[in-house]
């Protein structure tokens, strides 16, 4: 009985070993580039973690049952009569429930962190009444509700293609160029079907809906070129439907900027 | 609860034709009609696997060189729509539920014998319709979801077939979640209690609660597109004043019941497929009928969490964040307790026990994910993108099409008299098994990495793992043929099986095999212990 036991508890040592040694060693995921990316990345290293765990444990249960219980040539009748046991069925109903319940708690929390929960807009002075807390999500605000102090850009898709509007330069691109570091404010309409935004190396998406805009705020923090990429099934080209995101230093950005910049119409 | 046999009926079953013509006629056998929803199931699966191969060749370059980009697009549709509809909703329900269902409760056929052909004969023309709208003017493109305004905007004639041959699959289904309730609670021979009823009997009551629920809701919704697609309505058109998320959250109470719809028969499937090759009784019979019963109810109330990014409020995020991985409480329950009835057991390795113990693996790899894909901040970077479609494989094909093939090895004797050759048996589970993986596994990377689903072009830094993948599905592929040939030559040459090969409990093994028309030639046999294995009574050999 005890030679068992020694036993099980090795085995389960070195399935949490081996667990936590490929959650922490094996990269699944594309570059980090922005402040929602390394929070994304802890959340899915703990959840890769106890999903191998489980996994893992299960796999080794039932191989080790159909070897160790296999039905010999020798012998004949049943195996024993055992059709149940309360406490251990009470056991694996409470386990899971805390590892989900924490989990959701957990994943809560960095959501959270994301600014799921905070104020769509981050300009607190501008706020109004009718301001919901939410992130990626609908925005019932104003046009001028969208922050001032921070980047804000217009996205309109259309079948195939992103267009990104910058209001205070009076000018549409069809790169994304933002620079580094700085929080950016996008709404986001489309003008047919329904497209989404989504930059991997920012671990963030967002459908694009026609006849409701969606806003998206993100920060990015590394410099480079990063593919923005259609998710949602848009038409024939949908495969085709990518654009840039262009992060620079803000002398590069404003540079770009002010080559693109239109003057200002007045009327 | 008694029935009567009603001298009408038995003089209508001795005009029914014999012999294999039977299988093409109106028959209101239960037998014949679970036989003829597994044929023709798997026909569709064939065609299905035909599209699925299509889109794999695609995939191996990524340029969009294999097929015109809007074939592409019908051809993702008609795989998803056919798998679903076609293959695997009628044959985890409507061919073993009609096959099983009668003998378990003890009754000679199901409560409606007419509405249950009608139900199955729905199948075939809805099923060639939807296929047949390739030729008309190209088939529905939209995916199997037919997300407006998409779905309103491509070509009509494909969409609105599409949506008819989906009504009428979809009343099928409720006529025989109808007759399943019914004949699970009326039909029960006396004396038989419902907490001495096989698994499956409750894995087909919550199944057919769902279907009967949720089902109709997904039929208003489609009559509402299809107005908007033919009569110019605006009820999900957003340049007349619709709302595109309103059909999202239509569609999806549904649809993702369909996932339960899918896999609640096959655990029930499995919970008689384990105690028998085990040797032991089912553990903890109680806690499995109450997680069954758990999962319908949760079922009901998670469908947002296919919308986290089509712009719902935070609240509604959390909601269904909690709610849909509070799934895997039930659900585990009942992995823990297959894993129990293997444990102590004396087990035969044969196919069917192999194909039960795949299904348990992949289930719960498509399971964990499954939580991951729970919670909003994780789903937000992998939604729509080729992890969901890792994530749902392995939970349809991994999980419910590994069982499809457990209980046809195990089945075959019952409905045929032979034996399945368990040499091809083991060979198919050992050629699935590992291309399954090598083709899904994969894509988890894909989609953690930047590569969206219903693509036909994709960056080309993804070349070499879509390849591997592609290697995976040609497995797949190839793997059906020791299938096919096992099948065609046991039922003419295969070993004799007598009565009741495994030893079996339940009540379907104590009559021949195949069984006479009307299921037991005397009064049905009362079975109090369907998983009485290990007691005094049990040990006949």
């Amino acid at each position: 009985m005890l030679n068992k036991n020694i036993y099980l508890i090795l085995i389960i040592s070195l399935v949490f070993a081996i667990s936590f040694w490929i959650g922490f060693n094996v990269n699944l995921l594309p570059a980090e580039a922005s402040i929602n990316a390394p929070i994304y990345d802890e959340l899915f290293k703990i959840l890769f973690i106890i999903g191998l765990i489980i996994f893992l444990g299960m796999t080794i249960a039932v191989i080790y049952s159909l070897l160790k219980f296999r039905k010999r040539n020798d012998q004949i009748g049943d195996g024993i009569a055992l059709e149940g046991n309360l406490s251990l069925e009470i056991v694996w109903t409470i386990i899971p429930s805390i590892i989900v319940l924490l989990i959701g708690l957990y994943s809560y929390n960095i959501y959270d962190r994301m600014g799921g929960m905070k104020e769509l807009n981050h300009n607190h002075e501008m706020m109004s009444s009718n301001t919901e807390k939410i992130w990626a999500g609908i925005s019932q605000t104003s046009d001028n509700e969208i922050a001032i102090n921070n980047l804000s850009i217009e996205v309109s898709a259309m079948q195939f293609a992103f267009l990104f509007n910058y209001p205070k330069g009076n000018f549409i691109s069809g790169e994304l160029h933002v620079p580094v570091d700085q929080k950016v404010s996008m709404k986001m309409e489309s003008k047919d079907v329904i497209h989404a935004f989504w930059v991997p190396e920012f671990r963030i998406k967002q459908d694009i809906i026609p006849g409701q805009p969606t806003i998206l705020n993100f920060t990015p923090t590394k410099v480079g070129k990063y593919p923005i990429i259609c998710a949602e099934l848009c038409g024939p080209y949908h495969g085709g439907m990518r654009a840039s995101i262009i992060v620079e230093e803000e002398s590069d950005y404003n540079e770009w900027f002010n080559k693109n910049k239109k003057p200002e119409v007045n009327l | 609860m008694t029935i009567s046999i009603d001298p009408q009926k038995t003089n209508n079953e001795s005009l029914q034709p014999k012999g294999w013509l039977r299988y093409f006629s109106f028959s209101l056998d239960h037998k014949v009609i679970g036989i003829q929803y597994l044929v023709c199931g798997f026909l569709f699966y064939l065609i299905g696997g035909t599209l699925a191969s299509a889109i794999r060749i695609e995939l191996t370059s990524p340029m969009s060189d294999f097929m015109p980009r809007d074939v592409y697009n019908q051809v993702l549709t008609l795989h998803g729509t056919i798998m679903i509809f076609l293959w695997i909703v009628p044959v985890v329900n409507g061919a073993f539920g009609n096959y099983l269902i009668p003998f378990y409760v003890g009754a000679r056929d199901m409560a409606f014998p007419r509405l249950n052909a009608v139900a199955f004969w729905l199948i075939p023309p809805s099923g060639l319709m939807l296929v047949a709208s390739y030729f008309v003017e190209g088939a529905a493109q939209a995916g199997w979801t037919a997300y407006p305004p998409l779905s309103i905007t491509t070509p009509q004639s494909g969409q609105i077939i599409w949506i008819l041959s989906v009504l009428l699959l979809g009343g099928s289904s409720i006529f025989g979640g109808i007759n399943f309730i019914a004949t699970i609670i009326k039909l029960r021979r006396p004396g038989l209690k419902l907490m001495q009823l096989p698994m499956y009997c409750w894995a087909m009551l919550g199944t057919s609660l769902l279907v009967v629920l949720s089902t109709p809701v997904l039929a208003g919704t489609l009559i509402l597109l299809s107005f908007d697609i033919i009569a110019n309505t605006g009820f999900f058109n957003p340049v007349l004043g619709g709302n595109v998320v309103v059909y999202q959250h239509l569609f999806w109470f549904y649809s993702h019941p369909a996932v339960y719809i899918m896999v609640l028969p096959a655990f029930g499937l499995v919970s008689e497929i384990l105690p028998i090759h085990a040797r032991k009784p089912l553990f903890g019979y109680t806690t499995m009928v109450f997680s069954i019963m758990g999962i319908v109810v949760l079922g009901l109330v998670v469908w947002a969490h296919h919308m986290f990014t089509s712009g719902t409020p935070p609240w509604m995020r959390l909601f269904f964040t909690i709610a849909t991985a509070f799934i895997a409480v039930p659900t585990g329950i009942k992995f823990f307790n297959w894993v129990a009835t293997l444990w102590g057991g004396k087990i035969s390795i044969n196919s069917a026990m192999l194909f039960s113990c795949g299904f348990i693996i992949n289930f719960v790899f498509g399971g964990i994910t499954g939580v991951a894909l729970a919670q909003v901040p994780f789903d937000i970077h992998v939604h729509d993108t080729y992890f969901v479609v890792a994530h749902f494989h392995y939970i349809v094909y991994g999980g419910t099409v590994f069982i499809i093939f457990s209980s046809i090895y195990h089945w075959f004797p019952k409905v045929t008299g032979k034996m399945l050759n368990e040499k091809l048996g083991i060979l198919h589970f050992i050629i699935t098994f590992i291309g399954f993986n090598l083709c899904f596994a994969p894509q988890h990377w894909l989609g953690l990495n930047g590569m969206p689903r219903r693509v036909a072009e994709y960056d080309p830094q993804f070349q070499f793992v879509n390849q591997i993948s592609s290697l995976g599905a040609l497995l797949m592929a190839i793997s059906t043929i020791p299938f096919l040939i096992n099948v065609f030559l046991s039922v003419r040459n295969g070993k004799d099986a007598g009565d009741n090969p495994w030893n079996a409990l339940t009540p379907e093994w104590l009559t021949s095999s195949p069984p006479p028309v009307e299921n037991w030639e005397g009064e049905a046999p009362l079975v109090e212990e369907p998983y009485g294995y290990g007691k005094e009574f049990s040990e006949q050999k």
